[in-house]
């Protein structure tokens, strides 16, 4: 090996050439999650059993959470993994337990008409989202600081403490409203 | 522009969350169960967090402001996940069904 290999190999990983390569990873793992996401979209608003479109649901949060990661926030990145796919997707796979929904009729679209009529609302709905994002010309302001995560507590505790303990509040009331309703009954 | 460059674009994110906000009305109008329509909500909330996230990393100049309202919609989501489930059980108990068309007691 000559000394004119090793500076390549070396210019390879410190220089242009792995910049390069690592913009196009990057771009490569950015279009696979955004596949998960919409995949495990379709899955969880068209499965037909409830299980399956709990583990699309989940599969979707995995790849907004990826998508968020992009962003520039890991912080919340790992908050929509652990609310999220930890928290919403195990609750909701609890609820499929205990209510059964899969014993009733039938699970499929509600009537001949919902299906068609259904498509065309979301379609119409996204279409339209679509065409105003792409259409408008958004003002870019210059940044004041990169999003940290010590500059979001910092701004939690001072100008969002407020809010921060409406939502401590609502949490609370909603543990406790969730135990009364559905513990009523349950002591016979 | 590339197509390896999509993560650097805010329409990428835009149109992403109207995809999801469209799945998510699209499961709302069709499922016929409760607990199917709760994950179709689920899916516009998260759409509604995408857009947040897009707008804050790409046009706002203090990107912690729209960290800090996703945390937010986060906390009010696993709120609501909890309420309707509960709602869901409670409705089971009484109607040994979760199917929107049994639930007829106040249709006039």
């Amino acid at each position: 090996m000559n000394p004119s290999d090793t500076t390549t190999i070396i210019g390879f990983f410190t220089g242009d050439g792995f910049a390069g390569y690592a913009d196009a990873i990057a771009g490569i793992v950015f279009l696979v999650m955004l596949a998960t996401t919409l995949v495990g979209g379709i899955i969880a608003c068209t499965a037909e059993r409830l299980v399956r479109a709990v583990a699309g649901l989940a599969l979707s949060f995995i790849g907004v959470a990826a998508i968020y990661y992009y962003l520039n926030s890991p912080f919340v990145a790992m908050m929509q993994m652990l609310i999220y796919v930890g928290a919403v997707c195990v609750t909701i796979a609890f609820a499929i337990m205990l209510a059964a929904p899969e014993d009733t009729k039938k699970n499929g679209p509600s009537g001949p008409l919902s299906g068609p009529l259904g498509l065309i609302t979301a379609g119409l709905v996204t279409m339209g989202m679509t065409g105003l994002a792409v259409n408008t010309t958004f003002s870019v302001l210059p940044k004041e600081n990169m999003g940290e995560v010590k500059l979001i507590g910092i701004e939690l505790l001072t100008s969002y403490s407020m809010v921060f303990e409406l939502v401590s509040i609502v949490l609370l009331i909603a543990i406790i409203g969730s135990l009364v309703i559905a513990r009523h009954g349950r002591s016979k | 522009m590339s197509i390896l460059n999509l993560h650097n674009s805010l329409n990428t994110y835009l149109i992403l969350a109207a995809i999801l906000f469209g799945m998510g009305v699209y499961g709302l109008v069709t499922r016929r169960t409760l607990v199917g329509m709760l994950i179709s909500s689920e899916l516009i909330l998260v759409a509604a967090s995408i857009n947040f996230m897009a707008f804050n990393r790409f046009t706002a100049p203090d990107p912690t402001v729209g960290q800090i309202f996703t945390l937010f919609i986060m906390a009010i989501a696993a709120a609501e996940a909890a309420i309707g489930l509960s709602i869901t059980i409670a409705v089971y108990r009484n109607y040994k069904s979760v199917d929107t068309e049994d639930l007829v007691d106040l249709n006039g």
